[in-house]
């Protein structure tokens, strides 16, 4: 009589093993994975070297980024008793190659941190004036509103007249004035959230308003403002390095792509392209963002696309 | 309803033109120190700071001197220029005009092309004349508007050698030459601005493509160039129109790069060198100039698309 009943307890058991597998499954739901196309991966892929060269730049550039070590100005690629010189020589016979690459550091660190910059104001804002409502909501949005009515390089001219330029003004400047779109962004989606019924739920349960902020509203607002991210970051930098092309930007002799460009326009007509790699570096970083960006929300149905505008 | 509709926008265009020159003011106006001061410098006694003050009218509070600045403003003062003396208005009349023109002859340009281009990517979405299209247009958008410049004139201005690579315009310049030099100015700008257009123009059509009447025209068995230019395009000439006023705003940052790297004399030019000189006055007006075009560009779009969209006359 054993026997029957053991082959049943453990068929039992199976069964049982079987259903707590099948119980997970709901309460777990498959990871997301992330699928790139080719552009996509080859654009991640310039994205990560760009990132690395802005940490690691410095210390494997031939040269230091002040250093005049070429033979003479605008040359092509050459070498001297100092070293190598791969992309020539800039208009201060300084290694073309070495700026480039000591101006990663300088032109993506400003940009993240003034991208970092507002999305902090322009989330606490955001989420603050739809949660809040009420006049709070109104006299945020309307001074919001009167920012986005205006070009953003015309905001940053008349700020840098204003308080004259250096790398933290430009990290504040550029972080203001894109708040105003994160802070859009963060609202429509903190009023959407607002009124599902899990928040509903966690209402009626007690729970504070920051308990509901912390756990309900940001985790889901959490994934379309990370691929807004990128699309911010690509204005910042456009910005950073247009202001810096314009010479009200970083200053020399500090390596920047964009001032980079402006430095050594003139010997296009010499022929040396030393204007034209720093141009290629800033196009190929931002070219890149852009296409993973288009990649990720045309995997999500589009849909992302069309609220990021 | 159309006219009140239209109403309602040039007063929310006014309104928000009202509060640009607030910023305006704010931002230039918060400095750190005090004008009197750095004009006297050393030689400063309290009366003759005292004395200073009252005539530049610093000793009024900041909403007396925001009223006089916007009244100035209005009335056509536009005051006068720290560096030398001129008065603004004299030193940007000319420079206004050299600016319309060139924005003009862009607007021109790009804005055909922009059309035709888009529709006829639209027309043949998926071949390998629309990926072209659809892939330049995106890396156009995606880079600084002087990456562009620089390219035009490493290929146009030093391998080819074709247009000289400033635009130095004289009184005693013929027609042609005068269209040389200002060849590579608008030629930047021609890309710069039609790409974001070209784009927008064939989703734009492509949008009404995906409609039921459409559907409809398609199972008829109407050739597919006949469907866009009969059907589609009316429809879509509402979306196009906005699309249009909202990339010739863009023109205004456009401008700046653009009359930078090529020394164009224009007005744009002129703020850039009174940002260098942190010459205020003059980057208060050119600032006031440039974000009110941007706001009646705007405001045009706006109506536009009420004039050219009947569902937009009744918001429900």
């Amino acid at each position: 009589m054993n026997e029957p009943d053991k082959q049943n307890v453990e068929a039992g058991q199976e069964v049982l093993d079987k259903l707590d597998k099948f119980d997970e499954l709901p309460d777990a739901p498959p990871k997301r994975k992330l699928k790139l196309s080719w552009t996509g991966k080859i654009a991640t892929m310039i994205v990560v070297f760009w990132m690395v060269i802005a940490v690691i730049g410095p210390f494997i550039a031939p040269f230091h980024e002040m250093d005049m070590d070429g033979d003479d100005s605008f040359l092509d690629a050459h070498s001297n008793e100092y070293g190598t010189f791969y992309l020539g020589t800039d208009y201060l016979g300084r290694d073309t190659f070495s700026r480039v690459i000591w101006g990663a550091r300088m032109t993506i660190g400003i940009s993240l941190a003034a991208t970092f910059l507002a999305y902090m104001i322009g989330i606490t804002l955001g989420i603050a004036a739809a949660v809040k409502g009420g006049w709070i909501d109104m006299a945020i949005s309307r001074v919001n509103d009167a920012i986005l009515a205006l070009p953003s390089i015309m905001l940053g001219l008349i700020a840098i007249a204003a308080f004259g330029s250096s790398i933290p003004i430009l990290v504040i400047i550029a972080g203001i004035i894109y708040a105003s779109s994160v802070f859009r962004i963060a609202r429509a989606l903190g009023l959407d959230i607002m009124v599902q019924d899990f928040v509903e739920a966690a209402k009626v349960r007690g729970e504070g308003l920051w308990w509901i902020i912390k756990s309900e509203v940001l985790p889901n607002a959490a994934m379309p403002l990370a691929t807004d991210f990128g699309l911010r970051l690509v204005f910042v930098v456009l910005f950073i390095s247009s202001l810096s092309f314009l010479g009200l930007g970083v200053q020399p002799p500090q390596a920047d792509w964009g001032s980079m460009v402006r430095e050594n326009l003139a010997g296009l007509t010499y022929n040396s392209w030393a204007a034209v790699w720093p141009a290629f570096a800033i196009a190929s970083f931002t070219i890149a963002i852009n296409l993973i960006v288009d990649d990720i929300s045309a995997k999500s149905g589009g849909s992302l696309a069309k609220k990021m505008v | 309803m159309m006219l009140q509709m239209t109403l309602r926008r040039i007063w929310v265009g006014v309104a928000t033109m009202f509060v640009v020159s607030v910023i305006v003011f704010i931002m230039t106006s918060i400095l750190p120190g005090d004008v009197a001061q750095i004009v006297l410098g050393q030689s400063a006694t309290p009366e003759t700071l005292a004395a200073l003050r009252a005539e530049l009218g610093l000793d009024m509070p900041a909403y007396m001197r925001y009223l006089d600045w916007l009244g100035d403003m209005l009335t056509g003062d536009l005051g006068t220029s720290k560096a030398g003396g001129a008065a603004i208005s004299d030193l940007i009349g000319g420079r206004f005009g050299n600016t319309m023109v060139l924005a003009g002859l862009v607007a021109g340009i790009s804005i055909p092309i922009s059309i035709l281009l888009g529709l006829w990517a639209a027309m043949h979405p998926g071949s390998w004349l629309d990926r072209t299209v659809t892939f330049g247009t995106l890396a156009t958008i995606s880079v600084p508007e002087f990456f562009v410049a620089t390219l035009m004139v490493l290929i146009l201005a030093v391998n080819l050698q074709w247009l000289p690579s400033t635009a130095l315009l004289r009184d005693e310049m013929t027609f042609f030459e005068l269209l040389g030099g200002l060849a590579m100015p608008i030629i930047t700008l021609v890309i710069v601005v039609s790409a974001q257009m070209i784009r927008m123009t064939r989703a734009g059509i492509l949008n009404v493509m995906s409609s039921p009447y459409i559907e409809m025209a398609i199972l008829k068995g109407i050739p597919r160039g006949r469907i866009i230019l009969r059907h589609a395009l009316f429809n879509a000439i509402g979306p196009i129109v906005n699309v249009i006023a909202l990339n010739l705003a863009y023109l205004v940052s456009g401008v700046v790069i653009v009359e930078t790297i090529f020394s164009y004399p224009g007005l744009a030019k002129l703020m850039i060198d009174g940002v260098q000189t942190r010459d205020l006055p003059l980057v208060q007006a050119c600032a006031m100039i440039f974000c009110g075009a941007y706001v009646i560009l705007i405001l045009i779009a706006d109506i536009g698309s009420i004039v050219s969209n009947p569902r937009l006359r009744h918001p429900k």
